[in-house]
């Protein structure tokens, strides 16, 4: 495993000011870019996420987010002509070496994606699954505790518990993502990756899930792209606008919204154009 | 000047006219391939069902000394000639495996000569005057009627025409498809599984795709030659055997099992495999955990459906020598043995009347058992049908 | 017999020993992981893995033992060879169980394997298509260096004869005799697909029209599958129908009009075999038909065209390239079909034009030089092989020629679905 000194001296200018300093770094990204093919997706990304935080990623359609977010737990590895330069490191670990087992990243690294989609097990199985397959548990009632603990870490264990030997894909559009949630936080990442996963939801629903995430910071670093910049206002503590590929500001969500260091930002913020 | 509605229409009728008959042409067109199926199908029936009855007579049996040399002299000599010959040669076995049955006599039901069996339901025969009275008399009697042929469903060819039946050729059916099966259905699916979910979009999958297209359009009695010169010819495999028959038509299978798996594994939306990925599965436990199990009920249809289609295929096995006298069963994999489709080819080639009887007698069977297997398919895939 | 006791004495070792792999390997990872060490694999994939390393290279030696009896004929005898695997089968057990180690990734070797397994797999289709063409072009190419293949392609005699007495040793007696001109079989072939075609495209075409343009949704949901039931029907009953049923009709119907007709002739075969391609040219044409962007149906309709019009000025000429591509594939099926001509066409190589004689065509002469008891290196034998590499040829352009077609069609009005 490459494992790079942390007292290296970072490349390029940080983006950073951060006030609240005794914050762990999670992950790290220095001179992150990206091209499908030949059209240059990401643009010299650098950005440090801290741990136990929300970190919203917010910016116009287009602006390269997802692809962001996706490069965290190398998604993007599944879409054929991919190339990527930069480095992206976590735990002092780069993400994109040789060695690096991607499965492996993923299992430490969740993700949550923006329409539920729930396998097409029963519930208990959605959420039992992937424990079950990376050997986290081994008899039948350390599988019944996890279950129930991730149902009830996502708030659903109330409403499923009667019936938790139905079909996932039963449940209402609100529950399945909460079912999501519960099968990424079964494997008990560190991060959590959302990628707008309240857009195919009724307001009451994302409510729920907005409760969710400001619980769930306390034990996951989690990282959400939404198109919703109240959202991004309510739950995030820090929030970085892309543009065309390039972050054009990162700050702790508060500064952001209230004084916007760019020209691009507040106008994104004011709704002068999204 | 702008015309009228009026006038515009009285132009217009011999236009419509012209449409309407076009509607009427096609729909003649249509109506005519179905009336070529539903003819196709009557004439079958119309020949065949009278295979499935066999006219029987009821006999008295004298286990003499005679009989044990020419089973004729255990008969009345009026009956002896309406008497099926196989049955006869029976007499003389059956007195040597059991002589406790010599200078007892028997009354039984035995299988009548296929002549009496054609004058009985009105076709050509070659019974004489005398012989026709006889069995008039005979039938007035109640000592010889058509009763239902358990014969054509439990013995294997026969030169006589009442003896023969499809087992041998059901059972041949039936090893065949095995062999076919146990080396189609893998490389079928393993193939798709690597073409739609690992395979990068280089020169080589290129290649293996047009390769399959290619595959299944060939004709049929290419694969035939393919199984004479490498399968006989070089890897030594017996002919007119169970093996060689399935492994030839394996070949032909494979592409329509590999496209069939492609689009059940195509069916299956991304979100699931993202869905998979994400909770940190490999590429292989996203296929085997989640992909092919969704995909599976397709992939057994499109199997169902190949498999129905090697059932029907006569001209490979022609040619790797299939087509054989078998009047028993194969008792393995690797001695001679005959299918249904061969079975109906050699008693189509017989001269006797009797046998056209036979073959569409066959030919009901297959199509049966072809209709039971696509209905079968159609089932499975309006069962588990799944909306995304 | 033996060699089978062999084989399943060498099959029962062999389980028994990836049942030890599997134990062995998945009690060690157990204990390494019992004892604290975080490992990169789990249990059970070592236990597979191990299970790979035995029984992988010792079927892989069986394998090619096998291979290199058949191919050099070099004699290993059958219990060597299989004791040899056994040995191997030990070794890779041992090595498989001293593999599990924490640093050692066991799944991804796993997964390499499969991989390896999948491709070979894929390839299976290649070794097929490349042996139909070595297996044909190599008799062929033998065939070629008996007979010219100038007089081949030419000759307007076919009598394969007496060729067999060449093979036995006797050419002086008949080899003169024998004569391999392909062209009757060609002229009996494309007659008989002719008539098929005569049958198939207009009726297919106008059914499709039918269920495509016309017909009420329910009659199309039912109408099509009915269709595709003819194309299921096994081509040897389509034969027996065709020499049954439909040429004493063609024979009776030609007496009435004062014509002399054989009972083999080629009117009932081809007629038959029209039947049996109907679905191929309706199904396809019928989605070709569908596939018509509807927007240019309703500016024909808003110019005043009446909806006959619009389907023969507009839609048909639109669907054009799909319908002569599914018209190829039919020819292309038509050419390469064997059972109806075998039990309905004659075997008589006939030059004539008049289909009411009997004439025989390419299938049914590879079908009658490869059955009965012929010496395979005989002339006629090898000339089966001949035809086939015609039939080969012809069948596979007019396939690759269809394919662009379709390619065209969805590429001009972006249709996926075929």
């Amino acid at each position: 495993m490459s494992r790079h000194e942390s007292s290296r001296p970072e490349p390029g200018q940080p983006v950073t000011r951060n006030a609240d300093a005794h914050h762990e770094l999670s992950i790290r990204v220095r001179d992150l870019s990206l091209w499908y093919g030949d059209s240059q997706a990401l643009k010299n990304i650098n950005i440090d996420i801290y741990q136990k935080n929300i970190t919203a990623l917010i910016g116009p359609s287009g602006c390269g987010k997802s692809t962001f977010l996706r490069c965290l737990n190398r998604m993007n590895d599944l879409i054929p002509n991919v190339h990527l330069e930069g480095l992206v490191e976590m735990d002092g670990f780069d993400v994109n070496a040789v060695k690096m087992d991607e499965v492996a990243l993923r299992r430490r690294v969740g993700m949550v994606f923006q329409k539920p989609n729930p396998f097409p097990k029963s519930i208990y199985d959605n959420v039992a699954y992937a424990p079950r397959m990376h050997d986290l548990v081994s008899r039948k009632a350390d599988q019944d505790e996890l279950v129930e603990k991730a149902l009830r870490d996502a708030g659903l264990w109330e409403e499923v518990k009667d019936k938790l030997h139905q079909p996932g894909t039963s449940l209402s559009g609100g529950q399945q993502q909460r079912l999501c949630i519960a099968r990424a936080i079964a494997v008990q990442p560190d991060v959590i990756l959302m990628d707008e996963p309240t857009s195919a939801l009724d307001p009451i629903s994302t409510a729920t899930i907005e409760d969710l995430m400001d619980k769930l910071k306390r034990q996951f670093t989690i990282i959400t792209v939404t198109h919703n910049m109240q959202q991004a206002a309510r739950v995030a503590d820090y929030t970085a606008f892309f543009h065309l590929g390039e972050i054009i500001e990162y700050n702790n969500t508060k500064t952001m919204f209230a004084n916007p260091a760019t020209k691009k930002a507040e106008d994104y913020i004011t709704g002068r154009y999204g | 000047m702008s015309q009228s509605f009026d006038d515009i229409s009285a132009q217009l009728k011999r236009r419509h006219r012209k449409s309407a008959r076009l509607k009427w042409i096609s729909m003649g067109a249509l109506g005519l391939a179905g009336l070529f199926l539903v003819l196709f199908f009557a004439d079958m029936l119309v020949k065949g069902l009278p295979a499935f009855q066999q006219a029987q007579i009821q006999v008295e049996i004298d286990y003499n000394e005679d009989a044990s040399r020419m089973g004729r002299a255990a008969l009345d000599p009026e009956v002896s000639r309406l008497v099926s010959r196989t049955f006869e040669r029976m007499i003389p076995v059956q007195l040597r495996n059991n002589p406790d049955l010599l200078g007892t006599t028997e009354t039984r039901w035995v299988l009548a000569d296929s002549e009496v069996d054609q004058y009985l339901k009105g076709n050509r025969h070659k019974l004489s005057e005398s012989q026709q009275a006889t069995v008039d008399r005979l039938v007035a009697q109640g000592d010889l009627a058509l009763k239902f042929n358990t014969t054509f469903f439990t013995s294997g060819d026969s030169k006589m025409p009442e003896a023969s039946g499809i087992l041998a050729a059901a059972v041949g059916t039936v090893m065949t498809l095995l062999v076919t099966l146990a080396i189609a259905f893998p490389i079928g699916v393993m193939t798709a599984v690597y073409l739609e979910e690992f395979a990068p979009d280089n020169r080589l999958t290129q290649i293996i795709e047009i390769n399959i297209n290619n595959l299944a359009a060939i004709p049929s009695i290419l694969f035939g030659l393919l199984g004479l010169a490498i399968f006989i010819n070089f890897f030594g495999v017996p002919r007119s055997t169970p093996l060689i028959g399935g492994m030839t038509l394996a070949l032909m299978t494979l592409p329509v099992i590999i496209i069939a798996t492609r689009t059940a594994l195509r069916s299956v939306p991304d979100s699931i495999r993202h869905a998979a990925f994400g909770v940190g599965c490999s590429r292989w436990q996203v296929v085997r955990d989640h992909v092919l199990p969704l995909a599976m009920p397709g992939i057994m249809t499109g199997s169902i459906i190949g498999l129905a289609q090697a059932m029907g295929e006569t001209a490979p096995l022609i040619i790797v020598g299939m087509v054989a006298f078998i009047p028993d069963v194969s008792p393995s994999f690797t001695e001679a043995a005959t299918v249904l489709p061969a079975q109906i080819f050699t008693w189509a080639g017989e001269p006797e009347k009797a046998f056209v009887e036979k073959t569409a007698g066959g030919i009901l069977v297959l199509l049966a058992i072809l209709i039971f297997l696509n209905a079968t398919a159609v089932m499975l895939r309006k069962k588990f049908e799944r909306r995304w | 017999m033996q060699t089978d006791q062999l084989l399943a004495l060498f099959c029962g070792t062999l389980l028994v020993l990836g049942l030890i792999a599997f134990f062995l390997g998945r009690a060690k990872a157990m204990k390494v992981r019992n004892s604290g060490t975080p490992m990169t694999a789990q249990p059970d994939q070592y236990a597979w893995f191990s299970v790979l390393s035995t029984a992988g290279p010792a079927i892989l030696v069986g394998a090619v033992g096998g291979f290199v009896m058949l191919l050099l004929g070099a004699e290993i005898p059958t219990f060597y060879l299989l004791a040899g695997s056994l040995v191997v089968a030990a070794v890779g057990l041992m090595i498989g169980i001293a593999q599990v180690r924490p640093d050692f990734h066991a799944r991804k070797a796993i997964e390499r394997v499969i991989r390896w397994i999948l491709v070979t797999a894929a390839l299976i289709s290649i070794f097929t298509t490349f042996g139909i063409l070595f297996s044909i072009v190599f008799e062929a190419l033998r065939f070629f260096q008996m007979h010219s293949f100038w007089e081949f392609i030419t000759g307007t005699v076919w009598n394969p004869g007496a060729s067999f007495l060449a093979a036995a040793g006797r050419a002086e007696e008949g080899a003169s005799a024998a004569q391999f001109g392909s062209v009757p079989l060609f002229a009996g072939t494309f007659m008989i697909t002719a008539i098929a075609m005569l049958v198939a495209i207009p009726v297919g075409l106008l059914s499709a029209i039918y269920m495509a343009e016309f017909a009420p949704k329910r009659v199309r949901t039912l109408a099509k599958p009915t269709l595709e039931v003819l194309a299921g029907i096994p081509t040897v009953v389509y034969g027996f129908f065709a020499a049954i049923t439909v040429a004493p009709i063609i024979v009776d119907v030609a007496g009435f009009f004062g014509l002399d007709a054989s009972f083999n002739n080629a009117v009932a075969p081809g007629i038959v075999m029209g039947i049996m391609i109907i679905p191929f040219i309706s199904s396809l044409s019928d989605d070709v038909i569908n596939s018509v962007p509807d927007s240019m149906r309703q500016g024909s309709l808003a110019l005043g065209m009446t909806q006959g019009e619009t389907i023969r000025d507009v839609v048909i000429p639109a669907a054009l390239p799909g319908i002569i591509s599914a018209s190829l594939l039919a020819v292309s099926r038509a050419l390469g079909e064997t059972m109806i001509v075998v039990m309905a066409a004659g075997m008589r190589p006939n030059l004539t034009a008049n289909p009411l004689e009997d004439m025989t065509t390419v299938t049914v002469r590879i079908v009658a030089a490869l059955t009965g008891d012929l010496e395979f290196e005989s002339a006629e034998t090898l000339s089966a092989f001949a035809l086939g590499l015609v039939l080969f040829a012809v069948t596979l352009s007019l396939n690759l020629v269809s394919v662009l077609m379709i390619r065209r069609f969805r590429e001009k009005y972006r249709v996926t679905n075929l």
